[in-house]
C-alpha cells in the first residue's frame, strides 16, 4: 500500500452552540487545519466529509457544509452519511489510487439541536424494532447489563472506567466533562437506563473535526513527523442486537486483525466508546490494556456526533507528531450498540 | 453581540411512512395480530426469532416454508429500565424495562417491553410472557409487554379480535409516524440579516479581500471559505434575471393562488441572486431583465416573510449584457 | 503507481414502479444485488465488501438504513460504506466502490443503490421546511423551471427542444421492460398539451417517483478474466463539485461538469465524445436537461446542444444515442437514478442491454450522474475492451 499519513489535525466541541450554524463552526477549523498542514487550500487534492441530515432535522446537510470548504474552482469531493472517520477511510483510499497526493476529511453536527439519543432510534429495524422507540442510551444499557453478567465486573468496574475518562480529559481543551469524581459519588449517582448512570453516557456534543491526509513525499516534505497510517480496516455485523453476541466486539476484533494492530507495540489508544461498558469491550476486541486507551478522555468527555470517530483518529495521530507516542491505534464506530467499527493504526517513522 | 435567533422545528411525515413489508416480514406480522409468535429455523438448525429476511451470518434468504411457532413463554436475556416513557413513542405510559427476550424454541433474541413496576422485578434469567392486546392490527405493538411467569402457570389466552371482513387477510404494510423535535439556531450571518429585515434592510456580508457581497450569506463566502464578516447595506431593488410561471396550487404552505411568478431575483449591489415572488403585474408581463422592488410586510419581523414579494419598478428593463453572468 | 484496472463483471437491476409494495425496503435491494451476483457468476461469500448509496434517508425514514441492509446485502464480517451527494449519488457510489478495486484494496466489490419513495413523497422529502432558511415556495420545478427558461435564453433554443426529448425517452423505455413509465402512444403533441406546471416545463417533461434498485459487482483484473459473462472496463471516473451559490455562478453550464468531463474523458482518451463514445446515459430529469448537458459535457459547441437534439442525433438511432434505457424520465428512484445510468453503459458495452441495446462501434460510452442544484458531478466512461 502506499504511504498515507495525517499531516494537521484541528478539531473543535460545544456543548452547545446557540451562536453559530454549522458553516461558521466548521470553516476556522478548516482553515486551521488547512494552515496547519502547509498545504495550500488549493493543492488539496480531494475532499471528503461525514454528516448526518437527522442531526439538523432536514435533508443535504453537507450541502451547506460545503460553504466552509471553498470549493472553487469545482474540486473532487464526496461525502459520506456516516463518522467523519469512514470520509477519512474513502480519501484514505482516494490516496492509495495514487490520482491525489493530499486529501482533507471533515465530520459535523450539532446534536444539541435535536434529542439525539431519540434520533438513533431511526437507525433500528424498521419493521420490528423501530415502531417500540427504544433510545440508543436505551440499546446501550442492555448491551452493558449482558456484558456485565457474562464478564463478572461490575458498575464499580464501570465507574473506574469514568473516573479515569474524567482525569485524563483534565488536559482536554475540547473536553465538555472532566474532573476528579469519586468513585462513590458516581456509584451514588441515580441511573439513567439502568445499569447506565450520567456519567457512563457520552456528554451532547456539538463539535467539528478536521484532518488533512497527505502521501509519501508530500507528508515528510510538510511535517517533521507524520502520523503514518499503517492499517485502516472496518467491519459490519448483523444488525439485530438479538442475533448478536452483545458481551463482545467480533466486528472491532476483525477489523484490528485486517488492521495489523497486534503487530507492534501499542502506546496509545483513542477509542470512540460513547458508553463506559464500550472501553472495556473495545480494549478486549483490541487487545490493549484499558490504562492506555483514551489519553484524552475519550467520547465520555466530549462526543461531537459525525466528528467523535474522526477525532479518535486525530487524537493519536496529533500524540504521534508531537512525539509523546510512537505507535498507536484508533477506533471509530457506528450503528446501534457498536454494530459497526472501524480501526486505524497509526505510527511515526 | 445580538441574542442569537433560535426556533423550534418539527420533522414528521404526514400521516406517517407506509412500509410495505414483503412475504416474511408480513407472515410474522399476521402471525402477531393472529396471536401466534413464530420464528424461522435456518440452514445450520438455529431457530432465528423474529425471522428477518435474511439469515444474519450467511445472508440466505429466510422462507416462510421454515416457520415454527415459538414461545410464547420466554426467557429474559438482559435488560435496561425506561424510568421516563415519553409519550407519543412508547407504547406504555408507565416506566418499564426494554429487554431481549428470547422465546422458547427460538435461539435468538427479540427487542421488546417487560410491563413490571419496578426495576427490582427484574432479572437477567426471568421467565415471561406476552400480554396481547385486543386490538392487534399486524405489528410488533400487538403485544403490549411481557409480563413475569411462573413456569406451569397456565398459559394466558389470546383476547380474540372483533369480527372484521379482511381478519383472514395477510398482512402486507405498516404505517410508522413519530414527530422529531429540534431547536434550530440561525447562526451569526443569517441573523444578521433577518434583524436587517426586522428594520426593512437587506444586510449583505463580503470576506476580506473579496469585493462579492452575499445576500444572504450562510457565514463565508462559498468560493474562499472565508468569513463574510464585512456587513453591507444592499439595496431592495433588483433584476429579474430569469423566472417560472407556476400553475400548479398547493406546492407549499406559502404559495399564492395560481398562476404566479417564481424568479431569481439580482439586488442592486449584491452578487448573487436569491428566489422571490413577482406581483404587481399580469404573470403575461415578466420578463427577464425587468426592473423590481421589494414589497415589504406592513408589520417587519426577523423573517423571509418580512418581504412578501417583488413588484415591477417600472424603470427601464436592465440589458442582457448586464445581468447574463448570473444565470 | 499504477492504478489496478476494475471492471464491472455483474449487473442487476429491479423493475422499477411507482410503488414496490410486493416488497421491504432490504428486499427491493435484494432483488438487484442477487441478479447482479448472478450475473457476476458469485455467491455472498465471494463479495469483500460492500458500498451502498442513496439521497436522504428522510424519504424512507430509516436513517443510516445500510445498518439495517447489512444483512440482506451479505454484509456480516465485512466493511461496509455508505455514500450520499444528492441526486449524484448513485454515480458517486459505483466509484467509490471502483476505487477500492482499483486502489487494490479488495478483488470483488458489491454496490447498490436505491430509493423507496412510495415509503413517503419525495417532493416533501426534498423540501422540508426549515427555520431561517429561505422557503421553497414553488417545489423543485420552482427551482429549476427559472434556469430552464434562462438556457432558452441563452442558447436560443425553440420550445420543443424539450418536448422533443420528453418523447424520445419514453419511446426508448418502451425498449426497456424494467422501466417505470411504458408510454408507447406517447408523441409530441400529446407533451405540448400536457399541463404546464411550471412555464416552460410541461407534466411530461419531468421525471416519475418510483421505487427501484440498481446493483453493480466490480472486480479486478483477476476477478475480470475468471467472469462467466462479459465485462465492461472502467476506462475513467470523476467527481467534481462546486458550491450551491456563490457570486456568478452559471447553473446553465456549470463548471464542475464541464472538469469532470474533460477529467473522465482524458482518462480514458476521448478526444471528441460524439465520435469517440457509442452511447450515453445522462442524468436528465427535466427534459431540458437533454440540451443543456449536450453543451455541458462537450457534445457540441455551448448554444447548439438543442440542435442537436431536433436533429436526431441523439435518438435510438441517431449518431450519439442518449439514455437508450429511457433515462431518468422514464424511471426515477432517485438514489438509484445515477447507478442505473452507470449500470446501463456498462450494459451496453457488455452487449448485455437487450431490447435497448445500441450499435457497438468505438465499445465506450459515458455514465452520468448530476444533483444537488446541478452543482454535484459524477461520471465514469465504460469499455468493452481493457484500457491499455
Amino acid at each position: 500500500m502506499r504511504d498515507v499519513a495525517v499531516v494537521s489535525f484541528s478539531y473543535s466541541t460545544v456543548a452547545k452552540e446557540q451562536m453559530r450554524n454549522e458553516v461558521e463552526m466548521l470553516a476556522p477549523v478548516i482553515t486551521e487545519a488547512i494552515d496547519a498542514s502547509g498545504i495550500a487550500r488549493s493543492d488539496i487534492g480531494f475532499t471528503c466529509s461525514g454528516s448526518f441530515d437527522y442531526l439538523q432535522g432536514g435533508p443535504f446537510s453537507f450541502v451547506m457544509g460545503l460553504d466552509a470548504v471553498g470549493a472553487w474552482p469545482p474540486i473532487r469531493e464526496s461525502h459520506v452519511e456516516m463518522d467523519g472517520a469512514w470520509a477519512l477511510y474513502e480519501a484514505w483510499i482516494a490516496l492509495q489510487t495514487g490520482e491525489v497526493d493530499s486529501a482533507l476529511v471533515y465530520g459535523f453536527g450539532k446534536a444539541s439541536q435535536g434529542n439525539v439519543h431519540e434520533i438513533m432510534s431511526l437507525q433500528l429495524d424498521p419493521y420490528y424494532v423501530a415502531p417500540l422507540w427504544p433510545s440508543m442510551v436505551d440499546l446501550a444499557a442492555l448491551q452493558a447489563r449482558a456484558y456485565l453478567d457474562a464478564s463478572g465486573r461490575s458498575e464499580r468496574d464501570l465507574a473506574g472506567v469514568v473516573a479515569q475518562a474524567m482525569r485524563s480529559a483534565r488536559d482536554t481543551p475540547q473536553a465538555i466533562r472532566s474532573g476528579e469524581p469519586s468513585i462513590e459519588d458516581l456509584l451514588a449517582s441515580p441511573y439513567v437506563a439502568s445499569p447506565l448512570r450520567d456519567a457512563d453516557i457520552f456528554p451532547t456534543t456539538d463539535g467539528v473535526a478536521v484532518i488533512v491526509l497527505a502521501a509519501g513525499d508530500l507528508a515528510r516534505s510538510v511535517n517533521k513527523r507524520p502520523a503514518w497510517i499503517r492499517g485502516l480496516d472496518h467491519r459490519i455485523e448483523p444488525h439485530s442486537l438479538g442475533a448478536r453476541d452483545l458481551t463482545r466486539s467480533d466486528s472491532t476484533a476483525l477489523a484490528a486483525k485486517h488492521a495489523g494492530v497486534a503487530s507492534g507495540p501499542i502506546d496509545v489508544a483513542e477509542v470512540h466508546a460513547q458508553f463506559s461498558h464500550e472501553v472495556l469491550i473495545l480494549s478486549e476486541a483490541l487487545g490493549v490494556d484499558p490504562s492506555i486507551v483514551n489519553p484524552s478522555g475519550g467520547p465520555l468527555a466530549a462526543n461531537g456526533i459525525m466528528s467523535a470517530g474522526l477525532v479518535r483518529i486525530g487524537e493519536v495521530a496529533r500524540r504521534i507528531m508531537d512525539g509523546t507516542a510512537n505507535r498507536g491505534v484508533a477506533h471509530a464506530t457506528s450503528g446501534p450498540a457498536l454494530q459497526q467499527n472501524l480501526v486505524c493504526v497509526l505510527e511515526g517513522e | 453581540m445580538t441574542e442569537p435567533l433560535v426556533a423550534r422545528h418539527s420533522l414528521e411525515y404526514p400521516g406517517g411512512y407506509t412500509r410495505s413489508v414483503g412475504e416474511v416480514v408480513g407472515r410474522y406480522l399476521t402471525g402477531l395480530r393472529d396471536g401466534r409468535i413464530e420464528g424461522a429455523r435456518l440452514a445450520d438448525g438455529r431457530v432465528l426469532v423474529p425471522p428477518t429476511e435474511y439469515d444474519p451470518l450467511t445472508s440466505a434468504a429466510v422462507s416462510v416454508d421454515d416457520f415454527v411457532e415459538v414461545g410464547p413463554a420466554g426467557t429474559v436475556v438482559t435488560w435496561s429500565w425506561v424510568a421516563n416513557p415519553r409519550a407519543e413513542k412508547h407504547a406504555l405510559d408507565r416506566p418499564f424495562a426494554f429487554a431481549l427476550i428470547r422465546p422458547d424454541g427460538a435461539d435468538t433474541s427479540m427487542l421488546h417491553m417487560v410491563d413490571v413496576s419496578t426495576p427490582e422485578e427484574m432479572s437477567t434469567g426471568m421467565r415471561v410472557i406476552p400480554h396481547w392486546r385486543s386490538d392487534r392490527i399486524g405489528g410488533v405493538s400487538d403485544i403490549e409487554a411481557w409480563r413475569p411467569y411462573k413456569d406451569g402457570d397456565p398459559i394466558p389466552e389470546v383476547p380474540p379480535l372483533p369480527f372484521s371482513e379482511n381478519m383472514g387477510d395477510s398482512v402486507t404494510g405498516i404505517v410508522t409516524s413519530g414527530r422529531l423535535d429540534y431547536e434550530i439556531a440561525a447562526g451569526e450571518s443569517t441573523t444578521r440579516f433577518l434583524l436587517g429585515l426586522a428594520e426593512g434592510k437587506i444586510i449583505g456580508g463580503k470576506a476580506v479581500g473579496s469585493d462579492d457581497v452575499y445576500a444572504a450569506s450562510r457565514g463565508t463566502d462559498p468560493t474562499t471559505g472565508a468569513p463574510t464578516s464585512i456587513s453591507v447595506d444592499v439595496s431592495d431593488t433588483g433584476v429579474i434575471t430569469t423566472f417560472c410561471i407556476v400553475n400548479i396550487p398547493g406546492l407549499s404552505d406559502l404559495a399564492p393562488e395560481i398562476p404566479y411568478v417564481s424568479a431569481q431575483v439580482l439586488l442592486d449591489g449584491a452578487n448573487n441572486t436569491f428566489f422571490g415572488l413577482i406581483r404587481g403585474c399580469s404573470v403575461d408581463e415578466v420578463r427577464m431583465g425587468m426592473r423590481v422592488k421589494a414589497k415589504w410586510l406592513e408589520k417587519l419581523t426577523a423573517d423571509h416573510g418580512s418581504i412578501e414579494w417583488w413588484e415591477p419598478t417600472g424603470e427601464p428593463d436592465a440589458e442582457y449584457a448586464d445581468y447574463k453572468d448570473y444565470l | 503507481m499504477s492504478k489496478n484496472a476494475v471492471a464491472v463483471v455483474g449487473v442487476g437491476q429491479t423493475h422499477h414502479r411507482s410503488s414496490r409494495k410486493d416488497v421491504s425496503m432490504a428486499g427491493l435491494v435484494r432483488e438487484a444485488a442477487v441478479e447482479a451476483l448472478e450475473d457476476a457468476g458469485m455467491t455472498w461469500s465471494d463479495i469483500d465488501a460492500v458500498v451502498v448509496g442513496k439521497a436522504p434517508d428522510m424519504f424512507e425514514g430509516v436513517a443510516m438504513p445500510e445498518l439495517y441492509l447489512a444483512d440482506a446485502l451479505g454484509a456480516a464480517g465485512k466493511p461496509m460504506l455508505r455514500v450520499h451527494t444528492a441526486g449524484s449519488v448513485g454515480g458517486s457510489t459505483a466509484i467509490v466502490a471502483a476505487k477500492l478495486v482499483q486502489a487494490g484494496v479488495h478483488e470483488r466489490v458489491l454496490t447498490v443503490a436505491y430509493e423507496k419513495q412510495s415509503e413517503s413523497n419525495a417532493t416533501w422529502g426534498l423540501s422540508v421546511p426549515m427555520p431561517f432558511s429561505p422557503p421553497l415556495v414553488a417545489g423543485a420545478g420552482g427551482y429549476f423551471a427559472p434556469m430552464i427558461r434562462a438556457y432558452m435564453t441563452r442558447s436560443g433554443a425553440p420550445r420543443e427542444s424539450g418536448h422533443l426529448v420528453a418523447v424520445k425517452d419514453r419511446l426508448n423505455a418502451v425498449r426497456n421492460p424494467r422501466a417505470h413509465l411504458h408510454m408507447p402512444e406517447i408523441t409530441l403533441k400529446m407533451v405540448e398539451e400536457s399541463w404546464l406546471l411550471w412555464d416552460p416545463l410541461r407534466y411530461l417533461d419531468t421525471c416519475p417517483s418510483s421505487d427501484g434498485a440498481m446493483a453493480m459487482v466490480l472486480g479486478s483484473e483477476k476477478v475480470a478474466a475468471a467472469a462467466p459473462n462479459p465485462v465492461a472496463w472502467v476506462h475513467g471516473m470523476a467527481m467534481r463539485s462546486e458550491p450551491t451559490m456563490f457570486a456568478r455562478r452559471d447553473q446553465i453550464n456549470p463548471q464542475a461538469g464541464k472538469d469532470c468531463a474533460a477529467d473522465v474523458y482524458r482518462q480514458a482518451g476521448i478526444s471528441d465524445p460524439r465520435r469517440d463514445l457509442d452511447c450515453a446515459e445522462v442524468y436528465v430529469p427535466f427534459s431540458w436537461y437533454e440540451p443543456m448537458w449536450l453543451e455541458n459535457l462537450g457534445f457540441c459547441a455551448e448554444g447548439d446542444g438543442w440542435k442537436l437534439t431536433a436533429e436526431g442525433a441523439t435518438a435510438f438511432d441517431g449518431d450519439i444515442p442518449w439514455n437508450p434505457s429511457g433515462g431518468v424520465l422514464s424511471s426515477n428512484p432517485i438514489g438509484a437514478s445515477g447507478m442505473i445510468r452507470f449500470g446501463e453503459v456498462a450494459q451496453q458495452v457488455r452487449g448485455a442491454a437487450g431490447g435497448h441495446q445500441v450499435e457497438l462501434k468505438t465499445g465506450k460510452a459515458l455514465g452520468h450522474a448530476y444533483g444537488g442544484g446541478s452543482q454535484f458531478f459524477a461520471m465514469w466512461v465504460v469499455g468493452a475492451k481493457k484500457p491499455e
